[in-house]
């Protein structure tokens, strides 16, 4: 390495940070073919299928496993199609806006207390910064295409990501107050002590709260009328085909995962282990994430698609008030000598 | 009063949603009902109705009198017949096509028949790589027939005691 440094000179610095952004983006588009898998593999278990189980690999069908692989070459092999009426630019921007956000995102998730790409002081601000990014993605995709189920797709989605933005911030708000930090790695540290002193417990209505507004704010079901199928075809991308297309589906996978990533951290203790004689690993971290992602998928498989109405309602005179009263609550119990329970 | 308190400790604690996910969590691991096509294949029974035949006696002379019972019932219209006189006086069809396209499989034709000439194989798996490839004609039903006369003669047997 410290040959490399000499032979690259001023270079080496952004060479390196490159590497490390490679070395997450690859693993996490991985992660998203798999998930597809997984996903599909889950759904169809519960509804009573086998899921995909022919696509293998030479010639050994290793239950399905190349199903994602034959997936991507499918979809990077067929047209992109340019409707006449889409605004040309934006149309080819918007999947670039959707996912750049859900990548850049992971800059400051902490694998474990070295094992993060930027530490940064406000990281959580910076996350809720970003994340707020991705909706853009969506409203321009639905406008450039100038078609009407795109457009109802996009307001749909704006309205739905903006409203639950806010239960999501006031949840983490409660999780800021427990760790008095804003930096990831310290809100880690903040739980150690093993599987009882995680902030799941003391912060359970947060918990909750943040957990479905997450499945919200990645428009999974049962909260998926940005798409619904049954209604508007599949809103925001209806025109979208090809890799423009296949780049929202890795956006909105990439978004569940950083979601579960970000659960983990706040309430599950991320990389620490759940019984304190075992060691800290990021294993544990990613052990957090599936549980968090299997419960995606099993609210998927579970769950009708709410109302839009319904969603809005849930929103904002459901979860905004829950969340204010929980911050209350362990805001006047930290003025008393039972504050020790939600640091 | 009681009642209101009730339902909000019912949503609250998402009572309603963990019990419906408790049953997607037990259909995770039941046994999976699949029939995994290609390799595994549903029983069929004898009533049937797949690709067309035109059935012959055992003497080689084919059985459609030229009729046209069938081409009256076909709710799809998909049959043509044309009929001429033959050398031995008798009548018989000179054109008799089914276009598979139009053909919905009511088996209407098998049961106007009333010399059980044209009826309907157990046979699913065909396919056309162009559209006129599944406008059967006359010698083409004729083939199926004779290649898959065999199984008809079995189900038809099978079936017989229920008609």
């Amino acid at each position: 390495m410290e040959w490399f440094q000499e032979v690259l000179g001023p270079a080496w610095a952004p060479v390196w940070t490159l590497a490390k952004i490679v070395a997450i983006v690859l693993p996490l588009l991985i992660a998203v073919a798999y998930l597809t898998y997984a996903e599909r593999k889950i759904i169809g278990w519960m509804q009573v299928r086998m899921g995909p189980n022919r696509v293998g690999f030479f010639g050994f069908r290793l239950w399905g496993l190349g199903q994602p692989i034959a997936d991507a070459v499918k979809l990077m092999t067929k047209e992109i199609m340019l409707p006449t009426g889409a605004s040309k630019a934006l149309f080819l921007t918007a999947p670039v806006l959707a996912i750049a956000p859900a990548m850049a995102a992971w800059a400051v998730v902490p694998f474990t207390d070295r094992l993060v790409l930027a530490d940064v002081d406000a990281s959580l601000l910076y996350i809720m910064a970003i994340t707020s990014m991705g909706v853009y993605g969506v409203v321009v995709a639905g406008w450039a295409s100038n078609s009407k189920y795109a457009l109802l797709g996009a307001l749909r989605s704006a309205a739905q990501i903006v409203s639950y933005e806010i239960a999501m911030g006031f949840a983490l708000v409660g999780v800021l107050m427990s760790a008095q930090s804003l930096n990831l790695v310290e809100i880690v540290q903040g739980q150690a002590g093993g599987f009882w002193q995680w902030y799941w417990l003391p912060l359970f209505p947060l918990f909750l709260v943040y957990l479905i507004a997450g499945v919200a704010e990645t428009n999974r079901a049962p909260f998926d009328v940005a798409e619904g199928e049954s209604e508007i075809v599949a809103g925001f991308h209806v025109d979208y085909s090809g890799m423009a297309f296949a780049v929202f589906f890795l956006a909105e996978y990439a978004n569940m995962i950083l979601i579960a990533a970000l659960t983990a951290i706040m309430f599950l203790g991320g990389w620490l282990s759940p019984l304190p004689f075992l060691p800290d690993s990021a294993l544990w971290l990613f052990a957090k994430m599936s549980f968090v992602l299997f419960c995606f998928l099993w609210f998927r498989a579970t769950f009708p698609r709410y109302r839009y109405d319904q969603i809005m309602r849930l929103g904002w005179k459901v979860f905004i008030p829950v969340t204010l009263v929980w911050i209350l609550v362990v805001g006047g119990f930290m003025q008393t000598p039972l504050g020790y329970l939600f640091h | 009063m009681l009642n209101r308190i009730k339902y909000y400790f019912k949503t609250f604690l998402l009572i309603e949603l963990l019990q419906g996910l408790a049953v997607t969590w037990r259909h995770l691991w039941a046994p999976k009902i699949t029939v995994q096509y290609p390799d595994e294949k549903t029983p069929q029974s004898p009533r049937f109705r797949g690709l067309h035949a035109l059935r012959r006696y055992p003497s080689g002379e084919e059985r459609c009198i030229g009729c046209k019972l069938c081409e009256a019932v076909c709710p799809a219209m998909a049959i043509t017949i044309e009929t001429a006189q033959r050398a031995d006086g008798t009548r018989r069809t000179t054109r008799y096509d089914i276009d598979l396209t139009k053909c919905i499989f009511c088996g209407f034709c098998e049961e106007a028949c009333p010399v059980d000439a044209i009826v309907e194989t157990r046979i699913f798996e065909y396919h056309g790589e162009k559209r006129g490839d599944l406008y059967y004609t006359k010698d083409m039903l004729l083939a199926v027939g004779d290649k898959y006369e065999a199984q008809i003669a079995e189900d038809k047997a099978a079936d017989a005691k229920y008609r």
